[in-house]
């Protein structure tokens, strides 16, 4: 019943649900979902990188990601502006940047919505195979540093006085976040995934009330969307990514219904 | 007595600037096993800035700080938690450190608020919070502990329950206490050593030195130094967290 193209995708969905569940989580909490943009946005620079040295897509969206990442910070440290405006002013200028060389590699055919909005279509067994070991690789390493991860969101002053060295795990948790986007950017496209990231995870928040339960219905949601946005996707004919994030927006909008009084936000 | 390896902490003529302005400076201090040494001074004295310097938490630091120990508990003046993070008592106990069940359990039944074990941290009163943090701090057994006005919003006599828990604690695990409090009846009764800060230590010693020295009386005014000097009496009696007196 199945080509053999859509189960490959439906395991290259799985796959990355298993990590934006979590990821997701602390993506809401730490309140980084522009940042995610940013480095999404990014990713562009890093796809056409790829294609004029020839390299694997996922590595070089990593190496670009990563290096925004690290400008920012830069940029954080060195000038007056808010934190808002450099996410603004990184997210756009390697946007623009991205599609100006894309104008330049005219002896390449560009898939410009495929990049944009995810093609199933484009998921090859190498794609697999990257996105199954760089997720297993992203979640050995943030169950490593969940401990002075989740103590830093909670407190910062508190994870530092009792020797959890905050700074180093939030150094890697940007890392993995360019790890994140890289492994999922052919699936859900550029301007999606941080919709992949924070949607389960706000799904998740209104149904749970301890972060472990949080991260385990983010995963549940993730999977569930991806199944969905797939079949969809394959009834309608529409673009992966948009398939994928509406099925999440729908769980979501259940979700409101499910709200527990006794875990309200407290106002 | 002043054997080193007692020592868990040591602040050498230390001090805090923040864009220009000193927080705090010259701050020598020593915090042992078993001994409680007590920051007071107005606001804005530098007394929390002086237990994060202890702490580790502010880094570019004129002096130096000596830390002999990693297992520390804290209780910071502020907190604020983002309640977008689902979180239950529970699993604020575990926070930083990995303890058992049973330790979780003990702490929070000495601070009074074991019925609100698995209830949501955002639900909690101020006061019931306050307790929280004890707790944890004590929960994983410190070699020092760092209490930065731990009664805050608490009830008059779970104030004076808690107090009497934090001498009973520096007793029983025999860790170092460095305790902000403005409590000066606390002061006089539970403390070894009681520093005056005024952006930098205004006088130092005993809690009845520190109440006799004038730099003192000038700080708090007279009235804070009768209190001091009158309270030397022995109480006869304890009270529960639930208020309750018992005699010793």
């Amino acid at each position: 019943m199945f080509d053999d193209f859509f189960i490959r995708a439906l395991f290259a969905g799985i796959g990355i649900a298993f990590v934006t569940g979590p990821l997701g989580c602390f993506v809401v909490w730490r309140r980084l979902s522009y940042f995610g943009d940013t480095l999404a946005h990014s990713a562009l620079l890093g796809v056409t990188m790829a294609y004029t040295l020839d390299l694997n897509i996922a590595i070089s969206v990593f190496l670009i990601s990563s290096i925004i990442a690290l400008l920012l910070i830069q940029l954080q440290k060195r000038t007056n502006l808010p934190g808002d405006a450099l996410l603004g002013l990184l997210a756009h200028s390697s946007l623009a940047v991205g599609l100006v060389v894309v104008g330049f590699l005219t002896f390449i055919r560009f898939d410009i919505m495929g990049l944009l909005f995810g093609d199933i279509l484009a998921v090859t067994t190498d794609d697999l195979f990257v996105i199954w070991t760089g997720g297993a690789l992203i979640l050995i390493v943030l169950k490593l540093i969940w401990k002075p991860l989740l103590a830093s969101t909670v407190n910062y002053e508190l994870a530092e006085a009792e020797g959890l060295n905050p700074d180093r795990a939030k150094a890697i948790f940007t890392i993995l976040m360019a790890a994140v986007i890289a492994i999922s950017i052919k699936m859900v496209g550029l301007l999606l995934i941080t919709g992949m990231l924070i949607i389960p995870a706000a799904m998740a928040r209104n149904i749970s009330d301890s972060p472990q339960k949080m991260v385990l219905f983010s995963i549940i949601g993730g999977l569930l969307s991806v199944i969905l946005g797939l079949y969809s996707s394959l009834e309608f004919n529409t673009s992966s990514g948009p398939s994928i994030i509406a099925a999440a927006l729908i769980l979501f909008i259940l979700s409101l219904f499910k709200i527990k009084q006794s875990i309200k936000l407290k106002n | 007595m002043n054997s080193n390896n007692n020592i868990l902490v040591k602040l050498n003529n230390a001090g805090f600037r923040q864009s220009e302005k000193w927080l705090v400076e010259g701050v020598s201090l020593t915090i042992e096993k078993g001994k409680i040494v007590t920051l007071i001074g107005p606001n804005g004295s530098g007394k929390s800035t002086t237990a994060k310097i202890a702490l580790g938490i502010y880094k570019n630091i004129e002096g130096s700080v000596e830390k002999y120990t990693t297992k520390v508990g804290y209780v910071p003046q502020k907190i604020s938690i983002d309640w977008t993070l689902p979180i239950r008592v529970y699993d604020f106990m575990l926070l930083t450190e990995t303890i058992e069940d049973s330790a979780i359990d003990e702490a929070l039944s000495l601070t009074g608020v074991i019925h609100l074990k698995n209830k949501n941290l955002g639900s909690l009163s101020g006061g019931e919070f306050q307790r929280v943090l004890i707790a944890r701090a004590i929960s994983k057994k410190p070699e020092l502990l760092v209490l930065d006005e731990p009664v805050q919003g608490v009830d008059y006599t779970g104030e004076i329950a808690l107090y009497e828990l934090i001498k009973k604690i520096s007793d029983t695990l025999n860790c170092g206490i460095l305790l902000i409090s403005h409590d000066l009846h606390m002061v006089m009764t539970a403390t070894d050593h009681v520093i005056c800060l005024n952006g930098h230590v205004c006088c130092s010693g005993s809690p009845l030195d520190v109440a006799k020295n004038n730099e003192y009386k000038a700080l708090f005014g007279e009235k804070a130094s009768q209190i001091l000097t009158t309270y030397e009496h022995k109480h006869d009696h304890v009270h529960s967290d639930k208020g309750e007196i018992k005699k010793n």
